[in-house]
């Protein structure tokens, strides 16, 4: 009766969003990516203290900017996270084409902040990095191509996803930036490792990079010094990577204790690039491997989920996207223990920056939606009783 | 556009026969195809993806140990001196030629402060000047209260201060140490010495160099550590530069002479033996350089090398050697010596009129301008200059001092035929006691050049024959018959054989012309004569002797005496042995057996 004078209870196709998004995510990536943001807080209430003092701030005003940021930053990840891979597609397409045009107006609109490469646009409060945006929606794009490739008689992708790649890189160098730059290239040449590169081709890249640092060794004075920098045996003191060697080794274990640090009066970057020396100084070597382990946790877990992904799409995506996060992170640690030459890049989440949190959310957001688990097609398996 | 065969050919063929639509056979066919691509790239990527994770897990694995190995390590000091170019300490010392020490090093403290450390400012300020009182009270409370954050306080100090400073017991209050230059003979040797100041200075050392002398033409010499410390050794001889300062100083002093220079050479390598000029300096404790008036007033001018002076009489044997070489004359020709010679608007006069004429010898013996005059008119202007040129007059000596390039001898800017004759004894050009004694050595060294050293034991090649052996041994006759009948009687040092020459010039008038009752008097010896050892140029400026009825000026009564008195002490102390003949009346009998 009721049913005839109400009519009937409306049924949902689905369950609702918010329960299979909690079902289906990576928990545990979510869970690093959330106290990676924490202890950037953390760090921040101790190396960002410097910075608003030169600049006649109260002393956590970039804390509470980074906290800020950082809730914009995580809501827009759990947002983009709920999406479906089509929709992530769509995003991040939008969001590329956005970016590079934004990109191409740098030279006309953009500042450089006296720094020397125009790679900002500045909108009086806050200023935006359009490169950051830029990654993941290339990633997206470029995953796009090479998994269209891979139809039968699909359209030629990996060949417009290298001239994308160029066009890209090109932008970037001409900033110049060529640390988003080569994350760029990196990140393209995972996806085409994965997407299935000869091996021939991807055995001769090492050589290739190899010949252009030789060139850009020749080359650029500057890029030249920062090699020499690094091959020298014996450090002086007085550089950046001085100063973070110092730190880590008098934080030693446990750390020199909460404040007692010294290294970031002496870093002018000790809020962003050289932050896991902050880490290491105040909080010891205990909490520089939770930081190593929590983007280990993210970077492989991401990879390992990927694996049994079968779509080619989410599968080249959140490879590109998880490699991308990876990197930067390994580059900025590995700069800071003498592993690599000198470069400035932030440590994703943990260093201090407005937009560039932003876009690490987003980016995690679409790496978080592309590693959901969903059906793989194992009954359709079963049914037509193929081999997997 | 790539076009797809169809396919499988066959069942579309057979398919068509039947007359069906061969699209679904095609389409299932892609759709497996496909499929079966999938399949591959799939389980392709999957292994990619295993890899790529394992290498991810290796990196991060490779940064968390690297960490742990440099948070192992124990953190290094900083150290000041890695952080730049180090300061050069460890000066060489400078030795005499026997080896006794003319200049080293000593440790001792400079005193430097950081105000941002100190406990009470004001207290350590009041205490510092009770125990450096020459330092400006107000100044120093300014700057230790102030915003300063380093200050030097003293550059040197003494084991006591330092001791008194440490009793204030302030740690704003810090000792850096320092190696300061020491020359324990005090003012022996002043200006060939030189001195030394701090350079560069940092907190842990200071850098020394040398100012003027040695010290400073074997700067670089002496501060480099490729020598290993090894001593600069000179060709003084502590001994007997004390003996001639004391005797020259005290000359100067008999003689009321204003300043004073005496030049002791080894005749065969042209080292210098012993060098002196007064009034003289401590080099521990250097005085300022003047600021108005005349250089060669302080007493940091070094008479022997930079002073030029119109030397007199004494350049008469030049004149006479060159005569004798061109074989214009021997020494028993007679020139005539009326005075006085008039030559153009000219006069020449000597001291006493010496009669119409004198033979070569006795115009040196008596000292005759004007038979000098003649013998230079006749050798000529271009011969007298190519001839003062080989013996090292035209240019400054190569002495190994700072000073020396500032001794440029003066000649006329046109060598006329007058020039040539005033030139000849000793006016009108100008040439430091060196040049002279440079000149004397190569007369007495057989007529082979002679170059001024002050290196001990360099080896050397013998000089260039400048004139002829014979020449040189006639010229050290007549100059011996100077001191045995002649102008420099005073000058005879028994059982020495002392040959010589006098020179008295006027002093030239800063405004042009002559003093009448200012000269500069010189004594250039030779000794012992038979076989010349040494030579020894002796100049005081303004002497007179006034122990007679009238005021003397002459070389032969003022410096002669003295030089005499330098010979008499200074022979023995160079190992010379006095030639004293057997006489008749010393009462031994020599028996044989």
């Amino acid at each position: 009766m009721t049913e005839m004078v109400f009519g009937t209870v409306p049924i949902r196709a689905g369950e609702p969003v918010l329960p299979r998004w909690w079902r289906t995510i990576d928990k545990w990536a979510l869970a690093s990516v959330l106290m990676l943001f924490c202890i950037g807080i953390l760090l921040g209430l101790a190396a960002s203290v410097p910075l608003a003092e030169k600049n006649g701030l109260p002393p956590f005003y970039y804390v509470q900017r980074q906290m800020f940021f950082g809730g914009v930053a995580l809501a827009a990840m759990v947002l983009v996270s709920m999406l479906s891979p089509v929709q992530v597609r769509r995003l991040g397409v939008l969001g590329f084409a956005v970016a590079f045009v934004a990109l191409m107006l740098l030279p006309i609109f953009g500042t450089d902040f006296g720094k020397g490469a125009v790679r900002w646009f500045s909108f009086g409060f806050a200023s935006v990095q359009p490169s950051e945006f830029l990654k993941p929606g290339f990633v997206i794009m470029v995953a796009w191509f090479m998994a269209a490739s891979q139809e039968v008689a699909g359209p030629p992708g990996k060949v417009y996803s290298f001239v994308v790649m160029l066009m890209v890189v090109a932008l970037l160098a001409l900033q110049p930036d060529f640390g988003q730059a080569s994350l760029v290239l990196f990140s393209w040449a995972v996806m085409y490792f994965v997407a299935g590169a000869p091996l021939l081709l991807m055995s001769v890249l090492p050589v290739l990079a190899v010949v252009g640092g030789f060139a850009a060794y020749n080359g650029s004075e500057h890029f030249a010094r920062r090699i020499d920098g690094f091959l020298s045996t014996d450090i002086d003191p007085r550089t950046q990577i001085g100063y973070a060697t110092n730190a880590i080794q008098e934080g030693g274990f446990f750390g020199v204790g909460v404040g007692e640090g010294t290294v970031k009066w002496s870093l002018p970057d000790a809020h962003t690039d050289f932050i896991i020396a902050v880490a290491a100084e105040e909080y010891g070597l205990i909490l520089v491997l939770v930081i190593i382990a929590l983007y280990a946790v993210v970077v492989v877990r991401s990879l390992i989920r990927l694996m049994r992904e079968r779509d080619p799409f989410t599968r080249l995506a959140g490879t590109g996207l998880a490699c991308a996060f990876g990197v930067q992170a390994l580059i900025n640690m590995g700069v800071a223990v003498r592993l690599l030459p000198a470069k400035g890049m932030t440590l994703p989440f943990v260093s201090y920056g407005g937009s560039s949190v932003i876009a690490s959310g987003v980016a995690l957001g679409m790496l978080l939606a592309l590693t959901r688990s969903r059906p793989q097609g194992q009954i359709s398996d079963i049914l037509a009783r193929r081999g997997r | 556009m790539i076009r797809t065969p169809l396919r499988p050919l066959a069942r579309i063929l057979s398919a068509r026969e039947r007359g069906e639509n061969p699209d679904a056979i095609e389409r299932e066919n892609i759709r497996l195809r496909g499929e079966a691509a999938r399949d591959r790239t799939r389980l392709r990527a999957e292994g990619r993806l295993l890899v790529m994770g394992v290498l991810f897990l290796m990196a991060f694995v490779t940064v968390g140990a690297r960490m742990g190995v440099l948070a192992a390590v124990d953190p290094q000091e900083p150290q000041l001196a890695e952080s730049g170019p180090a300061i050069l300490t460890q000066r060489a010392d400078i030795l005499d030629r026997s080896g006794r020490v003319l200049a080293t090093n000593l440790v001792t403290h400079s005193l430097y402060a950081q105000p941002q450390m100190m406990v009470d400012p004001a207290r350590v300020a009041q205490e510092l000047i009770e125990i450096f009182p020459d330092l400006d009270g107000k100044r120093l409370s300014a700057d230790l209260t102030g915003k300063r954050k380093f200050l030097w306080i003293k550059k040197k100090i003494s084991p006591e201060q330092m001791q008194a400073v440490h009793d204030i017991g302030d740690p704003g209050l810090l000792f850096g140490p320092r190696e300061m230059r020491l020359y324990p003979n005090g003012h022996l040797a002043a200006h060939i010495l030189g001195g030394a100041r701090f350079d560069k200075e940092g907190v842990s050392s200071a850098e020394v160099v040398g100012v003027a002398g040695v010290e400073k033409a074997f700067d670089t010499w002496l501060r480099d550590p490729a020598n290993d410390g090894a001593p600069l050794t000179l060709s003084i001889d502590l001994t007997v530069q004390a003996a001639v300062e004391e005797v020259l100083a005290g000359g100067m002093k008999l003689m009321n002479a204003k300043g004073a220079t005496a030049i002791l050479m080894e005749v065969g390598t042209g080292e210098i033996v012993a060098m002196a000029s007064l009034p003289d300096f401590d080099p521990n404790d250097r005085p300022a350089p003047l600021t108005k008036g005349d250089a060669s007033d302080s007493p940091l001018f070094n008479r022997a090398v930079q002073g030029v002076y119109e030397l007199g009489s004494t350049f008469k044997i030049f004149a006479v050697a060159q005569a004798l070489e061109l074989g214009l004359v021997n020494p028993a020709t007679m020139i005539a010596t009326q005075s006085p010679m008039i030559y153009g608007k000219f006069r020449i006069r000597d001291f006493h009129n010496y009669g119409a004429q004198l033979s070569v010898t006795d115009i040196i013996v008596k000292s005759s301008n004007i038979g000098t005059a003649r013998i230079a008119q006749m050798i000529g202007a271009d011969r007298q200059r190519a001839f003062l040129g080989t013996l090292g007059f035209l240019e400054p000596t190569p002495v190994e001092l700072v000073e020396a390039p500032t001794g440029r001898p003066l000649i006329p800017a046109k060598w006329s035929e007058i020039s040539a004759m005033t030139i000849g004894y000793g006016h009108g050009l100008s040439a430091s006691p060196l040049h002279l004694a440079s000149a004397y050595a190569t007369v007495a060294n057989g007529g082979r050049k002679v170059a001024p050293t002050l290196l001990h034991g360099q080896p050397h090649a013998p000089g260039a024959q400048v004139i002829n052996p014979d020449v040189a041994a006639e010229a050290l006759k007549m100059m011996r018959l100077v001191v045995t009948r002649g102008t420099a009687s005073f000058g005879e040092v028994q059982g020495y054989q002392v040959a010589g020459k006098t020179g008295t010039a006027d002093k030239t008038k800063p405004t042009g012309g002559y003093y009448k009752d200012k000269v500069i008097a010189t004594f250039a010896a030779v000794f012992p004569v038979n076989a010349p050892k040494y030579v020894m140029v002796l100049t005081l400026d303004e002497p007179v002797e006034t122990s007679g009825s009238e005021p003397r000026r002459t070389a032969g009564w003022t410096a002669v005496p003295v030089g005499a008195e330098v010979i008499r002490r200074t022979a023995p102390l160079l190992g010379l042995r006095p030639e004293m003949e057997a006489a008749e009346d010393m009462g031994l009998t020599l028996v044989r057996n």
